[in-house]
C-alpha cells in the first residue's frame, strides 16, 4: 500500500509549490490586483508558446538551440574524456597538462568571447567553441579524478588475473570510474546549457538565446518566460536523457540513493 | 613445490619488513603463517603472488622464477574485493575470460553450487552478506584451478561462527584438487584447524622464527587434548617470538644470523 502511494505521491509532492505559485498568480492577475504586465499570468505564457508553435518559429529556434549545444556538448566530452582519461592513466601527463588546465579553467569562461569572436567570427563556430569550453572542463575533471579514486584493492584484483593495459581499462577501470562519468557528463550539459544562453546573448537571428534577447528589447516579458519555461523542459529532458541511458550499466551501485530503475 | 630463498624486502622508506625468509613448501601441503603485527606477513605474501617484488631472494614456483602475478597462484584478501559492477557468477568467471562461454559457464556453475550459493548466481555483491562474499571470492581463486592458494587474512572480519563454517568449507574445497594453501593469520586456533604446518615469524625486521609440524588427521576435533597441545605450543612460540630476550633459533635462517648478538 504505502509503495502504491508512494510511488504517485512522491513525484506530486514536488510539483505543489510550482502549480500552487502557477495557480496563485494566474488567480491575482485574473481578479485584477495586477495588471501582470511585467510578471505575465501563467496562461499569457502559455499562449505566447502556442503562438510561436503555430508559427513554426518556436521549432525553429528550439533546433537552432539544439544544434548548437549538442555539437558544442560532443567537442567538450569528446576532449575532455580525451585529455582526462590520459591525464588520469599516466601521470607525466598529468604533470604535464595539469597544471595549464587549471589555469585556463580559472579563467571565466565568457572572458573568451571577444577572441573566439575575433578568431571564429560571429556565426557558428564561435558560439560552438564557446559551448565546448564550457563542458569540457567538468568532463575533464571528472574523468581524472575518477580515475585516479579507483580503489587500489580492486586494480589489485586485475592484476592477479594477469590483466594489464588495455585489458585492465576495459575489465576494471572503466566499469569502476562509470558513475563519475556520468555525473560530470550531467554537470557538462548542464555547463552546456549555461554557455549557449550566453552565446546567443552575444549575437544570433535564431535560437532561445535571440527570444530572450528579442522579449527584452521589445518589451515582451511573456516571450522571455516562453523561453526560459523551454530552456528549463528542454534542460531537465537531455538531463534525464542521460540518466536513463546509463541507468542500466549502474545497476549495481549500492548507494544511498539509489537511480531509478534499480 | 615452492620454494621461497632468502627472500627480503625493504620499503623505500627504508623500512626492513622481511629478512632472508627461507622456506620450502611441498604441493598439496596448507602453511599456515602467523606472528605478531610487523612481522612482515602480508608482505612475504604479496611476495609470493607476484604483487610485489622482492628487493632480494627469490620465489620459485616448479623451478620458475615468480617476478609477477602468475597463472598458477591465486590469492585470496582480507576483504572479498569482489568486482560490484559484475553479478556473483561474473564475478566467479572473471579469471576465465580465455575460454569459451559455454565452458566458462559450466564451470561457475559448478563453482556456485560447490559454495553452496547456486541460488545467488544473478545477484550484485552489495546483496551478499560478509561470509557469501568471502565464499565468492574463494570460489573466484579456485576456479582457474591454482596449484598454490594465498590467503590473507581471509576470515578475521566475519564473526566466530561464519568463521568456523568457512575455515571447514575452505578444507572441504581443498580437498577437491589439493593446491598447495598459505594461510596468513593471526588466529591460532585457525592455524592449528587448518594447517599441516605453522611457520611463526617475528617482527622487525620479519623472519622466520620457528615451525611447529600439526600431525594430527583430518578432520579435526577442536575440543580435543592434542588439539589443544598443539595450540598451546604455537601460542608459546609466539610468545617467544616477541619477546627479545629470545634469541633467533632456527638456524636454517643463514649462518651469522642466529648469533647476531
Amino acid at each position: 500500500m504505502p509503495s502504491r502511494l508512494s510511488r504517485y505521491a512522491r513525484p506530486m509532492l514536488g510539483l505543489l509549490l510550482p502549480v500552487a505559485l502557477a495557480v496563485g498568480w494566474e488567480l491575482v492577475v485574473w481578479f485584477g490586483w495586477s495588471n501582470g504586465r511585467l510578471v505575465p499570468p501563467p496562461s499569457r505564457v502559455f499562449a505566447t508558446i502556442t503562438e510561436l508553435a503555430r508559427s513554426g518559429e518556436l521549432v525553429r529556434h528550439i533546433a537552432a538551440t539544439l544544434w548548437r549545444v549538442g555539437l558544442g556538448f560532443a567537442f567538450g566530452v569528446v576532449a575532455g574524456t580525451l585529455l582526462g582519461a590520459i591525464s588520469g592513466y599516466w601521470s607525466l601527463a598529468r604533470r604535464l597538462f595539469d597544471p595549464t588546465v587549471q589555469a585556463l579553467r580559472a579563467i571565466p569562461s565568457l572572458a573568451w568571447v571577444p577572441l573566439f569572436i575575433l578568431w571564429l567570427g560571429i556565426f557558428e563556430t564561435s558560439k560552438i567553441a564557446l559551448i565546448a569550453v564550457g563542458v569540457f572542463f567538468p568532463v575533464y575533471l571528472g574523468v581524472m579524478g575518477a580515475i585516479l579514486s579507483v580503489d587500489r584493492k580492486i586494480v589489485e584484483v586485475g592484476r592477479t588475473f594477469r590483466l594489464s593495459g588495455f585489458a585492465m581499462i576495459r575489465r576494471i577501470l572503466l566499469p569502476a570510474v562509470l558513475p563519475a562519468y556520468v555525473v560530470s557528463l550531467r554537470v557538462g550539459l548542464g555547463l552546456g546549457w549555461m554557455f549557449v544562453v550566453a552565446a546567443e546573448l552575444i549575437g544570433a537571428s535564431e535560437g532561445l538565446g535571440y527570444l530572450l534577447l528579442d522579449g527584452q528589447q521589445l518589451g515582451k516579458p511573456a516571450q522571455i518566460l516562453a523561453a526560459i519555461v523551454i530552456f528549463a523542459i528542454l534542460g531537465k529532458l537531455t538531463d534525464w536523457l542521460i540518466e536513463v541511458a546509463a541507468a542500466p550499466f549502474l545497476r549495481w551501485q549500492d548507494a544511498f540513493a539509489r537511480p531509478k530503475g534499480a | 613445490m615452492l620454494a621461497l630463498d632468502r627472500v627480503s624486502k625493504t620499503y623505500p622508506n627504508g623500512v626492513q619488513a622481511l629478512a632472508r625468509f627461507s622456506a620450502e613448501i611441498r604441493q598439496g601441503e596448507i602453511i599456515a603463517i602467523i606472528g605478531g603485527s610487523g612481522c612482515g606477513k602480508s608482505t612475504l605474501l604479496r611476495a609470493i603472488a607476484g604483487l610485489d617484488r622482492a628487493s632480494s631472494g627469490t620465489v620459485t614456483l616448479d623451478s620458475e622464477a615468480i617476478a609477477s602475478p602468475h597463472a598458477k597462484i591465486g590469492i585470496i584478501f582480507q576483504e572479498p574485493r569482489l568486482l560490484p559492477w559484475l553479478s556473483v557468477a561474473d564475478n566467479i568467471g572473471f579469471g576465465l575470460a580465455d575460454l569459451p562461454a559455454t565452458e566458462r559457464r559450466e564451470k561457475v556453475t559448478r563453482a556456485l553450487a560447490r559454495v553452496g550459493l547456486a541460488d545467488k548466481a544473478q545477484a550484485w555483491p552489495r546483496e551478499l552478506s560478509g561470509g557469501q562474499a568471502q565464499r565468492v571470492a574463494i570460489a573466484r581463486a579456485l576456479v582457474p584451478q591454482p596449484e598454490v592458494l594465498l590467503l590473507d587474512e581471509p576470515f578475521s572480519a566475519l564473526d566466530a561462527f561464519t568463521r568456523r563454517d568457512l575455515q571447514d568449507h575452505l578444507l572441504d574445497l581443498w580437498a577437491d584438487t589439493r593446491p598447495t594453501l598459505i594461510l596468513v593469520t593471526h588466529d591460532v586456533d585457525e592455524a592449528v584447524v587448518l594447517s599441516d604446518r605453522v611457520l611463526v615469524m617475528r617482527p622487525r625486521p620479519g623472519r622466520l622464527f620457528d615451525q611447529i609440524e600439526i600431525n594430527l588427521g583430518r578432520p579435526r576435533d577442536r575440543n580435543s587434548p592434542l588439539f589443544e597441545n598443539f595450540k598451546r605450543s604455537v601460542l608459546t612460540s609466539l610468545d617467544r617470538s616477541l619477546d627479545r630476550n629470545v634469541p633467533d633459533r632456527d638456524a636454517t635462517q643463514g649462518p651469522g644470523q642466529a648469533m647476531w648478538w
